[in-house]
């Protein structure tokens, strides 16, 4: 039978509440619809060849090119609405690797213990304390800089943090009675995480896919920015670097910076309100983070007139 | 009438701590300790005795959810200790537990209906959804939630204490067991429903001929339903008797120390109570000789150094005590 509806309704009724959380929804809805849309949204197609003379090249913003022109002369706002698949496409996909290498593992680690989820572990521990960014510009810059290498690398080595996280939630799950119950029912281990472990461990993993998408969003900007990106396709990354290296800024160019930067703050900004709005409705627990001071903690503190350092303390019960 | 349960010499031990580098004694806690009885069919075995006395750790070992560490549990004349995989699956089909706590042994994204019916997938039993219906309603109305309809669609959280008992009951039934081992089924529920849970306990065994082996602290209730006690101490069976007569005629100084406290409805028949001093020993270092002596009210210095057995004193009724050998 389907997962019952209930929970999702429930979910989507106090999600609905979170401020944080729906601005960081919408906030990454507009950037994909923009990116699924970019042909019909950009003034000019930023592939095509064009014409230019030298009066194009870094003109200033103006009714035909509302974000001016780059170093060769093209419409930064046509690079711009393409340049959000990359970064999106990256983000998405390098996560979606990372986010399933970390869950498998952490699953596996922390149902079955003992000397699987020592060797796991180690072997997690060993690849967080790797810089991740050196070997990543190591390993694409030994591999051909496509668009599908940055994905596998990037999503090869960014699940050592979910790895870590699902195996902690994993650990607490396992020891919860109705795991017991369904081994005395007689089941197996695989209908135990498919049926109770994963269910429960899973909006954890949702909530850390969308934090792991804003560090592959990050980490493929700058990869671009080094000139490591795959040169057939514009990304916001690449556009910096033009404009950076292309004498963008001696030429007083700002809009060529601006527009790709403020891309990338974006997207990255929207991933983690979201995934903190998710992470205070799916984990009632953090809802007196010391962070996040909502409309209840307020009008607590208001009623009561005390220390908030003692507020806190009641609230947190 | 042959017993559906037979076990002999059972023993658990846990370790403890591995011996260091220069001390190669591992320690053990022993859970378990040379434990034997049997369970007829259709008889309500009660097993009491305090908190650490392997309880628990004994349920477990029937279900065969723990591996014993020595002798024999057979269910249905199979010893469960041996059998692996699928031949394991069979026996535990006839043989269900109850948890203690109803709050925390339903998965709490899981509806009722699919709580129920998940014991019959995990062993493939039904051919099709009207089949897992029909058993599901059954089992659901069989432990007292009616109209089933009602319930199967909600979640957990939605039902009370005693009725979240009543869904695992109901999970516990729908594969037909012959034993039901109920692990404190009604120590975390209102006093106003545990009598209801325990009649529905004791109806299914007059209605289907189910053995139950309940596991309990509360001695103010087996009278209630049990047909036998066994007294369980640090790990050992101290008495075992027919309800009636342990509750009445208590002759290890344990069980007598248990009742004494038990409160009476009639507040002028006082008895004398005896509370037992200090605690409960160590299940790491036993006591040499009995294990109660340390503790014991009437201990005498032979005490220290024999570990009594359990032998009878009257019929069907035995008890682990050395002063009943004389006298």
């Amino acid at each position: 039978m389907s997962p019952s509806p209930p929970p999702i309704r429930s979910f989507w009724r106090t999600f609905r509440r979170n401020r944080m959380g729906m601005v960081g929804a919408v906030m990454l809805i507009l950037a994909v619809l923009i990116a699924v849309f970019a042909p019909a949204l950009a003034p000019y197609n930023p592939y095509q060849p064009t014409r230019v003379t030298i009066d194009d090249i870094y003109a200033p913003p103006s009714p035909a090119h509302p974000f001016g022109t780059d170093d060769a002369g093209k419409d930064v706002l046509s690079s711009f609405i393409y340049g959000a698949r990359v970064s999106l496409i990256v983000g998405f996909f390098a996560s979606f690797i990372s986010v399933v290498i970390g869950g498998v593992i952490g699953i596996s680690a922390g149902f079955y213990g003992g000397k699987l989820e020592n060797g796991l572990m180690r072997f997690t521990d060993i690849m967080l304390v790797i810089p991740d960014f050196p070997l990543i510009v190591l390993l694409v810059a030994l591999t051909k800089p496509s668009l599908l290498n940055i994905i596998v690398v990037i999503g090869l080595l960014g699940w050592t943090s979910s790895a870590r996280l699902v195996r902690s939630q994993t650990l607490s799950v396992k020891q919860r009675k109705f795991v017991l119950r369904a081994r005395a029912i007689g089941a197996g281990n695989f209908h135990i995480i498919r049926r109770h472990i994963f269910p429960l461990v899973l909006p954890l993993i949702v909530v850390n896919t969308v934090l792991v998408i804003s560090l592959a969003v990050l980490n493929e900007s700058a990869l671009s920015f080094l000139g490591l990106s795959d040169p057939t396709k514009i990304s916001w990354g690449q556009m910096l670097n033009f404009a950076f290296t292309r004498g963008a800024m001696s030429a007083g160019a700002w809009w060529a910076l601006v527009a790709p930067g403020l891309g990338i703050v974006w997207l990255v900004l929207g991933c983690t309100l979201l995934g903190q709005g998710l992470e205070q409705v799916l984990n009632p627990r953090l809802e007196t983070h010391h962070l996040s001071v909502g409309s209840k903690m307020v009008a607590r503190m208001m009623g009561m007139k005390e220390k908030p350092s003692e507020v806190k303390a009641v609230s947190g019960d | 009438m042959s017993s559906i349960v037979e076990v002999t010499h059972l023993r658990k031990l846990f370790p403890v701590k591995k011996g260091g580098l220069f001390d190669r004694q591992e320690k053990f806690v022993h859970a378990i300790d040379d434990v034997s009885f049997t369970v007829e069919r259709g008889e309500v075995l009660a097993v009491v005795g305090e908190s650490g006395c392997g309880k628990s750790t004994l349920a477990l070992t029937l279900m065969g959810l723990e591996r014993p560490t020595s002798g024999v549990i057979q269910i249905n004349g199979q010893n469960i200790a041996t059998l692996k995989g699928k031949e394991i699956q069979v026996v535990r089909r006839h043989v269900q537990m109850i948890f203690q706590d109803p709050y925390e042994s339903l998965n709490p994204i899981m509806t009722i209906a699919d709580i129920v019916a998940e014991p019959l997938k995990v062993h493939g039993l039904v051919k099709n959804k009207q089949e897992r219906q029909e058993r599901v309603i059954r089992a659901l109305e069989d432990a007292g939630l009616k109209p089933a309809l009602n319930f199967m669609h909600r979640l957990p959280q939605e039902l009370s204490g005693g009725q979240r008992q009543r869904v695992v009951i109901a999970g516990a039934l729908v594969l037909e067991p012959e034993l039901l081992i109920a692990d404190e089924p009604v120590s975390m529920l209102d006093v106003s429903i545990r009598a209801e849970i325990l009649n529905l306990l004791l109806e299914l065994r007059q209605m289907r001929g189910i053995s139950i082996v309940m596991i309990t602290h509360d001695l103010g209730t087996v009278g209630y339903v049990a047909d036998r006690i066994a007294v369980m101490y640090l790990g050992r069976l101290v008495e075992i008797g027919p309800a009636l007569q342990v509750l009445q005629q208590p002759h290890h100084p344990y069980t007598r120390a248990l009742l004494s406290v038990v409160p009476v409805p009639n507040p002028r028949q006082r008895r004398e109570r005896v509370i037992l001093q200090g605690e409960t020993p160590n299940p790491i270092n036993l006591p040499p000789g009995c294990r109660f002596h340390p503790r014991c009210p009437v201990a005498q210095p032979r005490c220290q150094e024999t570990d009594p057995m359990l032998q009878p004193v009257a019929a069907a009724h035995e008890a682990a005590c050395l002063l009943l050998s004389s006298g």
